[in-house]
């Protein structure tokens, strides 16, 4: 009686595992469904849009009065630099499909690729 | 509350600061949110060997003072909302007898992982969803380890036992 009580147990727990990757795997497929390579990077502080800039041309941004570090080159985006502890930001690497983001939670800093041409003007620094 | 209940509990809480600080010496694979959830085993152990209002106690007091010790001034908004939801779920899951340890446990680190992001959303904007495959996979597969350790370390104590309190 008592292995029946534990296999309905470990039976549950194998049912709710293949849920959950089941469940990733959907919104993962659903989320890039489609993907393709983006057009512009755009930056946003506390959810707010706060700059965009064209994956095609290269540049170096300071973002959020300097304390992270946008780096765009080759069509492809990456934060160079960062002034938080944990800089998982700058470890989260490239991106260059639309939807993949990078966020720096310390500083509520996201940079997102987005589909599309910059309509702004683009300035080049550094 | 007795005091070897008092006593037990914050025991508990030490040893989750203890386990957050030793998996905060572990590198970040490079993806927000995704970590092993060591202090989880400190909370399970509470709900199971002293009750749910412990449960809570061990939780939202090892978010603060880790938080404090060691986070950055963000870091607490995320781990609160995390914390808050992951309790929720466990405690509601761990009155069926019917589920086990690694049950709650799983369901504990998803739950902590969309509270995360649900918190993100609200600061940061939706963009973040973009996160939450991964960080399903990472929680799924951090609570499977965590709940077998607390399976036995549950089974296997009788530190906290009812009976003694």
């Amino acid at each position: 009686m008592k292995a029946l009580f534990a296999n309905k147990k470990l039976r549950a727990d194998l049912i709710l595992i293949a849920a959950l990757l089941l469940l990733a795997g959907i919104l993962f497929l659903a989320l890039n469904h489609g993907r393709q390579e983006g057009g512009v990077v755009v930056v946003r502080v506390n959810g707010a849009e706060v700059e965009r800039h064209s994956l095609s041309l290269s540049g170096t941004f300071p973002l959020n009065g300097g304390s992270n570090i946008l780096v765009i080159q080759n069509g492809q985006a990456w934060l160079s630099e960062a002034n938080c502890p944990d800089h998982i930001c700058v470890r989260q690497g490239k991106i260059h499909y639309t939807g993949q983001v990078i966020t720096c939670l310390p500083n509520r800093l996201t940079v997102t690729v987005e589909g599309g041409e910059s309509d702004g003007v683009d300035f080049v620094v550094g | 509350m007795k005091t070897k209940k008092v006593t037990v509990m914050a025991m508990c809480i030490a040893l989750a600061m203890i386990l957050s600080y030793l998996e905060s010496l572990i590198p970040s694979p490079g993806i927000p949110g995704v970590k092993l959830g060591l202090a989880n085993l400190a909370v399970i152990f509470a709900l199971y060997k002293l009750g749910w209002k412990e449960a809570v106690g061990v939780s939202l007091l090892r978010v603060l003072l880790v938080s404090l010790l060691f986070g950055h001034a963000a870091s607490l908004m995320y781990s609160a909302a995390g914390a808050v939801l992951s309790l929720l779920g466990m405690i509601l899951l761990r009155r069926f007898d019917k589920l086990s340890c690694v049950f709650v446990s799983v369901s504990g680190g998803v739950l902590h992982n969309v509270g995360q992001i649900l918190m993100a959303w609200v600061l940061m904007g939706s963009n973040v969803v973009f996160y939450l495959p991964v960080l399903i996979l990472s929680g799924t597969v951090a609570g499977v380890v965590i709940g077998v350790v607390a399976a036995l370390l549950v089974k296997r104590t009788d530190i906290g036992e009812r009976k003694q309190f």
